[in-house]
């Protein structure tokens, strides 16, 4: 399977995450939110900047608990909790957040 | 004719490391590559029997899979060098045969 | 609430020889999600597994030592290293990740994760375990 963003082609996955972390550009998460009907804000961005930023210091994709302490810890409580992240991210903050950052599903999801 | 061992094991799990020492002849090159870098470590419980090997034999060690481990040159036995991908291939043309200790 | 069980992995292999040690992380990470009591140990081959300074780039291979720095944040914190099997391999507590987490019941202050035993004592946590997972 392949994602096309701005004619470039990026592989992915059977479950449509990105194949290679590195090939990762904003365009692809914007491409991704837009094949689920959702519009990235600025409160997006920022849960998909901070995915980036753990996976590149501890190479994993957090479990959506561990996201969620992370998050808390690094940007407050009223950020750091499953209803807020749930409400930015449907599908699950862990699964959903994670491919549009171009991470492999979180380490612990099914 | 002159022989290459190679062994890939780490010298405090299997035996490959000491059979490799006690089979092959003066003057032989052996290298040590994937886990069996750690045996090119100072101050180990193996490191006597390395050093004994450095002074008849000639051994190298693989310089990528040193750095994959978080070892470097300093922590090395002396007499050990340290060569690259390139210098694998060399080893392998400059001798008859290898003889790999799995 | 069910009764919490004291689960111990022991991990006796070197990383990248074999896929052993990612494979008991991965089963660590996963296992976290069940709030047990869980400690590693870092028994003969084992202890290679935290140095620090790993760098793979040289054999296409990942890197998952930055993973063990995460393992505080899934609250596992108990991580035993083996004075000889680190004596018998020429290392010291020097050559190892400074693995910490943060104590959530101590104001977030940082500690250690690792402590360093010695064989017996080794011998004596492994007897206190409900399970074992070997590795």
């Amino acid at each position: 399977m392949a994602l096309v963003v701005d004619g470039k082609e990026f592989e992915t996955d059977e479950e449509g995450y990105l194949a290679n972390i590195n090939d990762w550009v904003e365009g692809v998460a914007t491409a991704m939110s837009a094949e689920d009907e959702l519009e990235l804000t600025d409160e997006h961005w920022d849960i998909i900047r901070f995915l980036r930023e753990y996976y590149e210091e501890y190479q994993i994709a957090p479990a959506v608990r561990i996201l969620t302490k992370a998050v808390a810890k690094r940007m407050g409580k009223e950020k750091g909790n499953s209803k807020y992240l749930y409400s930015l991210f449907p599908y699950g903050p862990g699964k959903q957040a994670c491919r549009y950052a171009g991470l492999p599903k979180p380490t612990g999801c099914v | 004719m002159s022989t290459l061992h190679t062994v890939n094991k780490s010298p405090f799990e299997k035996n490959s490391m000491s059979s490799c020492l006690s089979h092959s002849v003066a003057d032989s090159a052996i290298l040590m590559i994937e886990d069996g870098v750690y045996g090119a470590i100072k101050n180990t419980s193996i490191a006597g029997d390395i050093d004994s090997a450095v002074k008849e034999k000639s051994i190298y060690v693989l310089g990528p899979d040193l750095k994959a481990r978080g070892l470097n040159e300093d922590q090395l036995i002396d007499g050990i060098s340290v060569v690259d991908y390139a210098g694998f291939v060399e080893l392998v043309c400059a001798n008859d045969k290898v003889q790999n200790w799995l | 609430m069910a009764t919490i069980k004291k689960f111990m992995y022991v991990n006796r292999k070197a990383p990248y020889g074999t896929v052993y040690a990612l494979e008991s992380l991965e089963v660590v990470l996963i296992g976290a999600a069940f709030d047990q009591d869980v400690s590693l140990a870092f028994v003969d081959d084992g202890v290679y597994q935290i140095m620090k300074g790993q760098d793979t780039s040289g054999i296409e291979v990942k890197n998952f030592s930055p993973i063990y720095s995460a393992l505080g944040d899934y609250e596992v914190t108990k991580l035993y290293v083996e004075k000889e099997s680190m004596e018998e391999r020429g290392l010291t507590l020097d050559d190892l990740m400074p693995l910490v987490y943060e104590d959530e019941d101590d104001d977030w202050a940082e500690k250690d994760s690792i402590t360093v035993v010695s064989r017996a004592e080794m011998a004596e946590l492994l007897e206190q375990q409900d399970v074992l997972f070997n590795f």
